[in-house]
């Protein structure tokens, strides 16, 4: 048996996940829902320890689409979090967004399209920007970490301000690779 | 099994909604959109016409932004059960001013009538419990209904859950408008917020 070594390690050393928890925070993000990925396990943990922000863990990422637009009914900004398997999940919730013109920004960290050992991962990663284009999703890549600010808060202003959904994909060459060791 | 509600769904929704002050309220697509339009159209209302399994979360994330306003989401036994996981995200969650009222015929009304799993026996409000809602009810009469009014006000104490078994028989529709943009900027406006 086999257990993953925590990517939030190799995360938490990188600058990017504090990039964009300031930028989301400075944008006055205040709610943000999501299925835990390891690559977001920093962000995550921003999140969390700043009471000003509502985290939401979800069963299924869908449902972070839903509160996504109760928070902006009631005038919050809300951020999803996910990793691509997650995307499929949404399909049918995203017409919610489009027929009311509301503004959705999900950060999708990639699987499936890098140094991807495991199979399973590989049809969901591919279709990924596929099926968020198709639902009316703009799409942004997110490859370097350099770009963090400038891809996040371009993705916010097309959100909040233009009235669009957006997901930032982040590349999982930036994530890097899923590290494994052996259970003790 | 199916629930043996004797309830007027219009009439339980009439009840449940009269004198309902600020309350926000977010309904499920089918039939409680049209019951809740025919208790009385209201700019505080959001009306889904899609988005199956989507009320319950609408309302979490507005009870979220809205902490000074009670918020309740009119929805159907169908629409809830698409979402089961969104009930142990909302008791994980503990919003204190969000109610989730579940009208229970058991059946899919809008598609003809099938048997639902709440017709077959699930029991959503013992669901509810069991995922952690600190309140949950089953409100059969007319007097229940009255009697629970007070709690939808509520801004704490929740999540609440009430399930209200509800007759089957046909109702006319009633269609509230169907422009969801128009919707959310009606929405957004009751609660002043800017229109960009």
């Amino acid at each position: 048996m086999s257990e993953q070594v925590s990517d939030a390690e190799a995360a938490g050393g990188a600058r990017w996940p504090l990039v964009l928890y300031a930028a989301l925070t400075g944008a006055g993000v205040t709610q943000a829902s999501y299925v835990p990925d390891a690559g977001h396990a920093r962000l995550i943990e921003l999140l969390h320890q700043n009471p000003e922000v509502q985290t939401t863990v979800l069963t299924t990422e869908e449902e972070g689409i839903a509160l996504s637009a109760g928070a902006w009914l009631g005038g919050a900004k809300a951020v999803l979090l996910m990793q691509s398997s997650g995307v499929g999940n949404c399909v049918n919730m995203l017409s919610l967004m489009s027929a009311c013109r509301m503004p959705l920004l999900a950060l999708v960290t990639m699987r499936g399209e890098w140094a991807e050992f495991n199979p399973w991962q590989i049809p969901m990663g591919k279709a990924t920007p596929g099926v968020l284009e198709l639902m009316g999703v703009t799409t942004m890549r997110l490859e370097r970490p350099e770009d963090a600010e400038e891809v996040i808060t371009s993705a916010m202003t097309l959100a909040f301000d233009g009235d669009q959904q957006v997901a930032v994909l982040i590349s999982q060459r930036m994530l890097g690779r899923k590290r494994w060791v052996e259970a003790k | 099994m199916a629930p043996d509600g004797a309830l007027d769904r219009r009439k339980a929704v009439r009840l449940l909604l009269a004198e309902r002050g600020d309350l926000l309220v977010v309904t499920g697509l089918g039939s409680p959109s049209y019951d809740v339009f025919d208790a009385g159209d209201h700019d505080g209302t959001f009306y889904l016409w899609g988005a199956m399994g989507g009320a319950a979360m609408v309302g979490l994330g507005l009870a979220l932004a809205q902490p000074s306003r009670p918020v309740a989401v009119i929805t159907g036994d169908g629409e809830q059960l698409m979402a089961a996981g969104a009930l142990m995200t909302i008791a994980a969650k503990k919003p204190g001013n969000l109610t989730v009222a579940v009208l229970d015929n058991g059946h899919f009304g809008e598609t003809g009538m099938q048997v639902s799993h709440s017709g077959l026996g699930v029991r959503l409000d013992a669901v509810a419990r069991a995922c952690g809602f600190p309140a949950t009810a089953a409100l059969a009469t007319e007097e229940d209904l009255a009697a629970y009014r007070p709690e939808l006000a509520r801004l704490s104490g929740g999540p609440r859950f009430a399930r209200i078994p509800i007759a089957t028989g046909h109702v006319e529709r009633a269609l509230p408008p169907r422009d969801g943009a128009y919707l959310k900027t009606r929405f957004r406006r009751h609660l002043g917020i800017r229109v960009g």
